[in-house]
């Protein structure tokens, strides 16, 4: 049962039990619903972005263990950054956890700190869980953003 | 009281019956000696999808290997031999349902393309705009979806008849939502997401006294129980081959002769017309009407394998194990702190959806995997069902015909360890 400790690691379990910034802030400026119409997941991530920074994040919704910590993990580290410091993570995470992409040497400490999730990727039906609040997040900054198309359904599942 | 205490209770409890020898049935289905993670198979997940036995296997190859041609048209040797299995195997379905009449089978996709064909056909023919269409809070989004269909194209109006808590039907509610604007009932036999055996009999009876039409989606009934339309006297039942231990890609409609005889075909193409000039068509009688182009020869063949085996094991038999591994089942799982049954209606049949507090469902049957054990998780297709429990989705624990005790208490053994993960 060793590979099942890989998905359930402790940092995931530990996300998953006390959710980091799950709450409904007073005042966002953005936010935006995902869902994963497949096993029923619904999340809405909030943020405050100011000049071009993202000076708070939280999210509420329900979830397996995998989504929650993930939603949980993704406010901790996007707290602070950049839009565009945001918007990179969310493409190294996403081939991060799909596989098209690999940790190595030269990786900062958030992935390192996202590392754990990366045991989905042996899951292929698990993926999705991991994924929904990184989409939902860009979903949340388009919004915010209205030059970036609001067409494609990026707060869905890929 | 043990798995082993239990199985022995069983087979006493019907002394005159064959007993139910589960070892022999289980070697019947090459799948099962198989290992998943390291252990041996546990499937429970029988509502989603059966196993399927060495003679539907074998029925498929025997029939490619060499009786193989297209049906209806050929006149040289290997396409009668394929016709003649072909229309074998809508007899074999016509006696599996008790209908009067073999061309009152239609042979379809699956289920979903069963209710499709009656909503397409039977619906946009003789329903109009404001034509109430009852539904149940219990239907698979396939009894569901094609009528929202129907509605969008001619203003039908749907109406859904409740179930009380424990995911019974409540009769007397949908007795009021039966009116003269009622024209037809479609309604499951046995819910895939809580096991909710409806009262079919009843429904009929009280659409009948209104004038409506009744679907029954069996989709569910026909692994678990006997099926007869006739004593039903329902207008159209449909299910699906593959959750019968047949392949998939194959389902049946049953479908009363004058009702058939009067709907438009569903789709056109060959095998479903008498004679075609580019001015008009004429289309061919029921069922080959509703058969258009080259049919599933070999599902079919398959379906009527998977017929012929389980009427040699026999309901009885089948529905009594079933009915024991359900009990045990619910007994077992209720040993387990904070484990919810998600329907708990009498008389269901031998399906346990349930909620843990400390899991979601995915990450339990990602846990349950590792032992070897499949159950579904998620809303099951039944998301209005899950709505009215109050659950995003749950766990799902569905028995088949070889299924044993000790695979309920691996099933425990491995809820055990997710409560443990997540403690």
């Amino acid at each position: 049962m060793s590979d099942l400790r890989d998905l359930y690691q402790e940092v995931i379990l530990d996300h998953s039990r006390r959710p980091r910034n799950s709450r409904h802030p007073e005042h966002p400026t953005c936010s935006a619903k995902g869902d994963n119409p497949l096993c029923g997941d619904k999340i809405t991530v909030y943020l405050t972005v100011a000049d071009g920074r993202i000076t708070d994040a939280a999210f509420e919704g329900r979830g397996c263990a995998i989504s929650t910590a993930s939603a949980s993990l993704m406010t901790e580290l996007v707290k602070g950054k950049s839009i565009e410091a945001a918007e990179a993570l969310f493409h190294r995470v996403r081939d991060l956890m799909t596989g098209t992409g690999e940790i190595s040497d030269n990786d900062d400490e958030d992935i390192e700190r996202l590392a754990p999730l990366a045991g989905v990727r042996q899951y292929p039906m698990r993926v999705k869980c991991a994924t929904l609040s990184w989409h939902t997040l860009m979903a949340a900054l388009r919004e915010d953003h209205p030059p970036v198309s609001t067409e494609q359904d990026e707060g869905r599942t890929p | 009281m043990n798995a082993g205490n239990r199985l022995a209770m069983t087979d006493r409890s019907k002394p005159n019956a064959a007993p139910y020898d589960i070892e022999r049935v289980r070697a019947d289905f090459p799948i099962l000696s198989r290992l998943v993670h390291g252990r041996p198979l546990v499937f429970l997940d029988n509502a989603a999808s059966a196993q399927k036995p060495r003679a539907v296997l074998d029925a498929m190859q025997h029939c490619y290997e060499n009786d193989y041609a297209n049906v209806h048209r050929g006149v040289y040797e290997l396409s009668e031999r394929a016709t003649a299995a072909f229309e074998h195997a809508r007899e074999l379905v016509r006696r599996f349902l008790n209908a009067r009449r073999a061309d009152e089978i239609v042979f379809t996709r699956n289920a979903t393309d069963a209710i499709n064909l009656v909503a397409t056909s039977y619906g946009a023919t003789f329903l109009k705009a404001g034509d109430e269409v009852v539904l149940s809070a219990i239907e698979h989004h396939s009894n569901i979806v094609p009528w929202q269909l129907l509605r969008e194209r001619i203003g039908i109006v749907i109406r859904v008849a409740p179930v009380d808590d424990s995911g019974a039907f409540l009769l007397d509610a949908y007795a009021e939502l039966i009116g003269p604007r009622t024209r037809l009932v479609a309604v499951t036999h046995i819910s895939n997401a809580i096991g909710t055996v409806t009262p079919v009999q009843d429904i009929v009876r009280l659409a009948h006294a209104q004038g409506a039409k009744v679907l029954i989606d069996g989709s569910q009934a026909a692994p678990h129980q006997k099926i007869d339309v006739l004593a039903l006297d329902c207008d159209f039942y449909v299910f699906t081959g593959h959750k019968v231990y047949g392949p998939t890609g194959i389902g049946a409609l049953y479908g009363k002769a004058d009702l058939l005889a009067a709907m438009p075909p569903y789709q056109g193409g060959g095998e479903m017309i008498r004679s075609v000039t580019f001015e008009r068509s004429e289309y061919a009688d029921p069922p080959m009407r509703f058969e258009a182009g080259t049919p599933n020869i070999v599902g079919a063949i398959g379906l009527g394998a998977a017929i012929d085996y389980v009427e040699a094991l026999g309901y009885d038999g089948i529905t009594a194990h079933e009915q024991a591994l359900l009990a045990y089942g619910t007994e077992r799982l209720r040993e387990i702190p904070g484990l919810r049954i998600v329907g708990t209606a009498a008389g269901k049949a031998a399906i346990l959806s349930f909620t843990l507090a400390e899991a979601h469902p995915h990450d339990i049957a990602t846990i349950l995997d590792h032992h070897g054990v499949a159950v579904r998780a998620g809303h099951h297709c039944a998301q209005p069902a899950m709505d009215r429990f109050g659950v995003p989705g749950t766990a799902r624990a569905s028995f088949g015909l070889y299924n044993r005790f000790d695979e309920i208490d691996i099933l425990v053994e491995g809820l055990r360890q997710v409560k443990e993960v997540f403690r």
